[in-house]
């Protein structure tokens, strides 16, 4: 299946990124002694590690082109996607769907509240998603700074409840409307603009937010942070620790329903229907009288309700918030846990986000390597996967009889 | 009035180290209509080469000219080889895809190369060398403007004027212009588009190590993050001209670095990279094509 010539560019490859990475991977200084370290072990592993994705990725398109032109001749029939067929089938999918009902149900009972915790900032990570799907996934909206508008909610929870005492059920609604408060104030500028802008825009709002957190102290009690925060209220119960844990994480659990439901609903809308339209062409949906404009603003200020109502939540679990919490890279997880999962599916986004959240709490040892990973997953998966890992199942309407 | 002076010096200082960049932001955005977000990783990895190299130079005992040489050179060698890969890697096989995947795909470059460098050197902050020596003759003005200044504002009104030749003399020059045009079109009269697009990697890739190098000696300090607000500063520049016109970026540059040099210096030094955001905001209200740039309309 490999040529000697598919060998001989592999080698090319890999003297190519030997090269490409000497300077930074390979010298290593000292400043306090004075001296150079060279390191060539890493140049072996560049080298041989290169040469193997090369001649894999090589493999792998080869009989990509294969079955296309076996496609084309009709030898064999084009592969539906197994998410596809699992989801067309009730009698696959409903068992599938109970036993995980099943699992999270009785999750604090069957593990150790670390794991519930762990558990907890997951499923936060799957509500900041959905969110995010709407701006990005359904709406095409490529929002760089999506954790400022959870860190406008974690503040708001945070402040509210210092100076004025206001409870969770009180502040989560109006974390939420704050959230969409300044995602219409910023989205009204940038969103007549062409979406690269938007990207830049609430990437620089993003910063803006947290430097404003991080240098006006009597404000926000500058990079120290609230404490204190109180823990949602159960009827007015005083719950001890554990239980409190356990409440938050049914709390996150309902909060995670509540928003699937909405976007489930939201999708098979006028609007959600017009918001797919819009991330496939503009200008034939102007064409169609759909109002540019506040259509995304819709998308856009909802995602920003979301994650307001996120950032409520994760100020009530860990009690304690500083700005550091809010930086660029949390953005970019959220955004790697889109399209990992597949923009605009919602399953894809819960798997997306339990792979991406979890997977490093139990791979400890490669915990250096995760944001090394979710930029190279943005890559690969743009290239080879744009759909994601599921891919949406869209509406098709069929249209019985004859047209004439 | 030294204090008017010094800053006007620090604003233009800042002013060419931003333009260096943002010549690469526009040249990109006005071929292929991308932003290319991995740009100031590029800068930030040309910056590191030059810290990786110098003292290694210097630590075997080479003399002060031959290491400013070799830094500078390899510098923009690898940091032109790393936005030629990056090119090929991650935005070539995304050209006909739609908008949205070149983006993000360019925000993972982003992520990537920082992590890379995080990982494969350090993520501290660590000490530069001063490469510029403190001339003689700049010994009166010492207390106004240092020699780094002096040698950042020659080099980089070097660098640009012979940008401007190359793009408007030479036969590569023309080819850029006219694929900035239109692509199709220049690849209908035998310009090969994919080359062309690899040079203005390259060229924008070698400017920004430039950029780097001068702004780490200058500065004394560099870390692995440094590229994410110089690429979002430089971006605005290159917005604030008019994205696309080569003039349009050095102008904003220089407006940007002033104004940030003034604010900082007349109001707060806390917030300075938020005046440079805002003032991003503000033009994309008022005035979204740029000081230089043309309004365009799509057609279909």
């Amino acid at each position: 299946m490999l040529s000697f010539k598919d060998i001989r560019q592999g080698l090319l490859v890999a003297l190519w990124f030997i090269f490409l990475t000497f300077p930074l991977l390979v010298i290593k200084i000292n400043p306090i002694e004075n001296s150079v370290n060279w390191r060539w072990l890493n140049m072996v592993y560049v080298g041989s590690f290169s040469f193997l994705i090369y001649l894999i990725t090589r493999m792998v398109m080869a009989r990509k082109l294969e079955r296309q032109k076996k496609i084309k001749l009709g030898l064999v029939k084009e592969k539906v996607a197994w998410s596809i067929k699992l989801f067309s089938q009730p009698r696959l999918y409903l068992p599938l769907l109970a036993a995980v009902a099943v699992f999270f149900l009785l999750f604090p009972g069957l593990f150790s509240t670390y794991q519930v915790n762990i558990m907890i900032t997951a499923l936060m990570y799957v509500v900041l998603g959905l969110g995010l799907n709407i701006v990005v996934g359904v709406a095409g909206l490529l929002d760089l700074g999506y954790v400022a508008f959870y860190a406008v909610g974690a503040y708001t929870y945070a402040l509210l409840n210092m100076h004025f005492g206001l409870g969770f059920w009180t502040v989560l609604p109006i974390g939420g409307v704050l959230g969409a408060i300044f995602g219409i104030l910023l989205g009204i500028p940038v969103l007549r603009l062409r979406g690269d802008y938007l990207a830049i825009v609430t990437l620089g709002f993003g910063e803006i937010i947290r430097l404003i957190l991080e240098n006006w102290s009597s404000f926000s009690h500058g990079p120290s942070g609230i404490s204190n925060i109180s823990r949602p209220g159960f009827f007015g119960i005083e719950l001890s620790l554990e239980m409190s844990i356990v409440y938050m994480y049914y709390l996150t659990v309902l909060m995670v329903l509540f928003t699937i439901f909405v976007v489930n609903r939201l999708q098979d809308s006028r609007i959600g229907r017009a918001w797919f339209a819009l991330k496939e062409d503009e200008i034939a949906c102007q064409a169609m009288g759909i109002d540019k404009m506040k259509t995304k603003l819709t998308a856009f200020s909802l995602g920003a309700t979301w994650a307001g109502m996120a950032g409520v939540m994760f100020a009530a679990k860990t009690t304690f918030i500083n700005p550091a919490s809010f930086t660029f890279l949390e953005s970019a997880i959220i955004l790697c846990i889109v399209v990992l999962g597949g923009m605009g599916s919602i399953v894809g986004v819960i798997v997306g986000a339990l792979v991406l959240i979890l997977m490093p709490e139990y791979l400890r040892a490669f915990s250096d390597y995760r944001m090394l990973a979710f930029g190279a997953i943005l890559v690969v998966m743009m290239i080879f996967r744009p759909q994601g890992i599921i891919a949406t199942l869209r509406r098709t309407y069929t249209v019985k009889g004859d047209l004439e | 009035m030294e204090y008017f002076i010094e800053l006007l010096f620090s604003g233009l200082t800042r002013g060419s180290i931003y333009a260096l960049i943002a010549l690469g932001y526009t040249m990109v955005y006005g071929i292929i209509g991308l932003i290319n977000f991995a740009h100031g990783e590029i800068y930030m990895i040309g910056a590191f080469t030059a810290l990786v190299v110098s003292t290694a130079l210097t630590i075997y005992g080479f003399p002060l000219l031959a290491v400013v040489v070799l830094t500078a050179l390899a510098a923009a060698v690898w940091a032109a080889s790393y936005g030629y890969t990056i090119e090929r890697l991650a935005y070539r096989p995304l050209r006909s895809a739609p908008r949205l995947s070149p983006l993000i795909s360019a925000i993972g470059m982003s992520i990537f190369l920082q992590n890379y460098v995080l990982l494969a050197q350090t993520s501290d902050f660590v000490p530069f060398p001063a490469l510029v020596p403190e001339f003689a003759f700049m010994e009166p003005y010492a207390h106004i403007v240092g020699s780094s200044d002096m040698a950042i504002l020659v080099v980089s009104a070097l660098a640009m004027i012979i940008l401007t030749c190359m793009i408007k003399y030479t036969r590569t020059g023309k080819a850029m212009r006219a694929t900035a045009q239109d692509q199709k079109m220049a690849l209908l009269v035998g310009i090969n588009v994919d080359n062309v697009i690899s040079i203005t990697f390259i060229t924008g890739s070698a400017l920004a190590a430039i950029g780097g190098l001068l702004i780490a000696s200058h500065i004394g300090q560099i870390n692995f993050y440094i590229g994410f607000i110089a690429g979002i500063k430089a971006f605005t520049a290159a917005v604030l001209g008019g994205i696309g016109s080569i003039p349009g970026a050095v102008l904003g540059s220089f407006i940007l670095g002033l104004t940030e040099a003034f604010a900082t210096g007349y109001v707060s030094s806390d917030y300075e990279d938020v005046f440079a955001f805002s003032l991003l905001v503000l033009i994309l209200i008022f005035k979204p094509a740029g000081l230089l740039g043309k309004a365009t309309i799509e057609k279909v």
